[in-house]
């Protein structure tokens, strides 16, 4: 029998967070990260401010979903593009699929995008026999390794740059001899422009879907995201459907918020504008633009008033890199397409509670996501909601429920509560007395493999107090 | 007549940690405090709450309002437990009748610091402590009550104390309730990590507001056979020369 997504999170958490080489490289990487995204923040006059418009923008958006939607695609099709609503992943795949072979596509290149990372678009398009090339660097190395992104921004950020030289030796150039971050980049560059020059069709992602002006906006920083959308023949973006923004003006907020929460940057190397395929004066772009707009359960996040806000999130990734859990089991462990703080919050919503929802017990609820989010999602308060959605529907083990089942009881009578405290500091000491702490008997085993045991005094607080320190 | 403050003891605490209760009430009878202990209290609800029992925490929470609706104050030695009446019982009574009652303790109840700093107004409490000391901010006192400077504030005013600051000392120790259990590994790896920043600061303490960080990250060194041992702010506050405290 295969092992739940629970299972391997418990198996895979135990052995990511005893390595101590990849904490390390972590931890190297984001203290970069944190130096950047301070001196980032430092930059914007009112950082609170400019995280307070931009909840306003996104929760304005995603209050009016349907119609800044509507909007953005009366503007694209006007401008020649097409626009197709999918309703899950399997119609988005499809939709991209048939396009790509109706057009006899034999190459596509994709610029980073997490939602095809979501709907498992690449797999899908290989299987028929089209070649696809991840263009953005990190993606590449990922793709060479036939790994899922590790971060949603960075999505190599677990390798050094040795591990990353041994990676090209043997899938790129054997011909590689140093580990110099300039030489590597120049070989994958040397594969990555033929794969540009030869595709037929580009995909990418969309930071945000400006809905007065219908046009997509990608922030990017290798340069590669402008080659998939202006060369091939094809463009197609796909894109969940709460990327929408109403007003272009909002960008003037949005892009330096994203990139600083992203990187530390004042704006990323490339903001792009993109309306639709080439027009008749125009000497380049696309000649066909397509939008995918995924929902793949977001409606049903909409519908949720007390979690709607969570589709707000930008996709930033500064949850992920302040969050202990995430800097101490890494990004694969979570097995989703989303780690970090956010996909806990947001993958029992999308992938089912009963199977994700020990993402939101992974958490030890430190609230350090939500004092980073730049659309100040309530990060931390969700999981609780999560936590609570779960045992209300039934998805936690029958042992646990009674347990807590009888914790009421005792909590209720302060007399029974005394007593209990009271018999299991005496049965903990005796058992330890015993040399049997840690056996399957202690009930305290899970934390004594790796502490040392709690203090068992023999008198509580209340009985010093009845005793004599009340009457002080 | 002296003020009166109704002590809450967080049921671990009550029963596992004793002394950091013991030291509250030196603390503020030291200032002047009529300290009284509502003995039918328990516990404020949080481990099924955080759980995701709410249906089980709410009628503890309920209990606790019965138990503190008269209080003038209430006065509670752990940020996280503070918190869970002060944040979190207007989502878990949103529906109770005692709603209102619940409101109005919420906005009663504080943390140690923070009803010394806050409400008493007083950092200097004639505390002498000679040693070096390093400080971890619990999370639930920092980010849910934005308890930042007040522990601070009362560890200088601390004769002899030598406060040194430890690399992210802002970064969870790893504890989290039933987290700490639930996923032991990743809760230990967290305050091996928070220990390795404490030691490097070679203090001979670790404190914090919060009784739970600190028994988890005992554990932790204990278990590491690290020199240093945790002691909670109200241990500390509470020193006043009289008896030796072993480094």
């Amino acid at each position: 029998m295969s092992a739940t997504p629970a299972q391997r999170f418990l198996q895979d958490a135990a052995v990511k967070s005893a390595d101590l080489v990849h904490r390390e490289i972590i931890r190297r990487g984001m203290e970069s990260y944190d130096a950047a995204h301070l001196k980032g923040r430092a930059r914007i006059k009112d950082w609170e401010a400019a995280r307070e418009k931009c909840q306003e923008i996104k929760r304005e958006a995603i209050n009016h979903l349907d119609q800044y939607l509507l909007q953005f695609e009366e503007k694209v099709i006007a401008r020649g593009g097409h626009v197709f609503w999918a309703a899950d992943g399997d119609e988005a795949c499809a939709y991209v699929k048939n396009l790509a072979m109706r057009l006899g596509v034999r190459t596509v290149v994709k610029s980073k995008s997490m939602v095809t990372e979501e709907i498992h678009l690449g797999s899908i398009l290989e299987k028929v026999g089209i070649k696809v090339w991840e263009t953005d660097f990190g993606e590449y190395i990922v793709q060479l390794r036939d790994e899922a992104p590790y971060h949603i921004v960075t999505p190599a950020m677990h390798l050094n740059r040795g591990q990353i030289a041994e990676l090209f030796r043997e899938k790129v150039d054997p011909g590689i001899v140093s580990d110099d971050p300039s030489d590597l980049m120049a070989a994958a560059r040397r594969k990555l422009r033929q794969a540009f020059f030869s595709a037929e069709m580009g995909i990418s992602g969309a930071n945000f879907l400006v809905a007065d002006a219908g046009v997509v906006a990608i922030s990017t920083n290798e340069g590669n995201g402008r080659l998939c959308t202006s060369v091939p023949r094809v463009h197609v973006v796909v894109t969940g459907i709460e990327k929408v923004i109403p007003r272009l003006e909002d960008l003037a907020v949005l892009w330096p918020v994203l990139a600083t929460s992203g990187t530390g940057q004042g704006i990323t190397t490339y903001s792009t504008l993109i309306g639709g395929p080439r027009r008749a004066a125009e000497v380049d772009g696309p000649e066909e633009f397509h939008v995918v707009l995924v929902d793949n359960g977001r409606s049903q996040l909409l519908a949720d008033a007390e979690q709607r806000e969570v589709l707000h999130c930008i996709r930033c990734g500064a949850c992920l890199n302040i969050c202990p859990v995430f800097r101490h089991v890494g990004g694969h462990t979570y097995g989703t397409t989303y780690p970090g703080p956010i996909g806990s919050v947001l993958t029992p919503h999308l992938a089912g509670i009963k199977e994700f929802k020990h993402l939101s017990y992974a958490s030890s609820l430190c609230g350090a996501c939500t004092s980073v989010c730049p659309v100040k999602i309530d990060l931390h308060h969700h999981l609780l909601q999560n936590r609570r959605n779960a045992t209300e529907a039934g998805a936690t083990k029958s042992s646990e429920r009674m347990m807590f089942r009888a914790w009421r009881s005792a909590m209720l009578h302060p007399r029974i509560y005394a007593l209990g405290g009271w018999s299991m500091r005496k049965a903990l000491r005796i058992m330890y007395g015993m040399g049997l702490g840690g056996t399957f008997l202690d009930p305290m085993r899970e934390w004594n493999r790796h502490r040392a045991p709690v203090p068992l005094p023999s008198e509580s607080f209340r009985a010093g107090w009845r005793r004599d320190l009340g009457a002080k | 007549m002296p003020h009166k403050v109704s002590l809450f003891v967080p049921c671990f605490v009550d029963q596992l940690l004793p002394e950091v209760a013991v030291d509250t009430v030196k603390v503020l009878r030291r200032i002047g405090y009529d300290v009284q202990f509502p003995e039918e209290q328990t516990c404020c609800g949080q481990p099924a709450f955080n759980t995701g029992y709410w249906n089980e925490a709410r009628p503890c929470a309920e209990h606790f309002v019965q138990v503190f609706k008269h209080a003038e104050s209430v006065v509670c030695p752990s940020g996280s437990c503070a918190t869970m009446v002060r944040i979190f019982y207007a989502d878990l009574l949103a529906s109770s009748p005692l709603r209102d009652e619940a409101l109005a303790i919420a906005s009663r109840t504080f943390e140690l610091s923070e009803f010394l700093v806050k409400v008493a107004g007083i950092t200097q409490v004639g505390a002498i402590f000679p040693h070096a000391v390093t400080y971890h901010a619990s999370c639930h006192g920092l980010r849910e009550l934005h308890l930042r400077d007040e522990p601070l504030q009362l560890l200088r005013e601390v004769a002899g104390l030598k406060l040194v600051e430890m690399a992210r000392s802002e970064e969870c120790c790893g504890f989290g309730g039933t987290f700490a259990m639930k996923f032991a590994d990743i809760s230990a790896a967290m305050g091996n990590s928070k220990a390795e920043s404490a030691a490097a600061t070679k203090a001979e303490f670790v404190t914090a507001i919060d009784p739970s960080c600190l028994m988890h990250l005992q554990g932790i060194m204990g278990k590491r056979q690290d020199q240093a041992r945790t002691i909670h702010l109200a241990s500390i506050l509470a020193h006043d020369g009289s008896t030796q405290v072993r480094p």
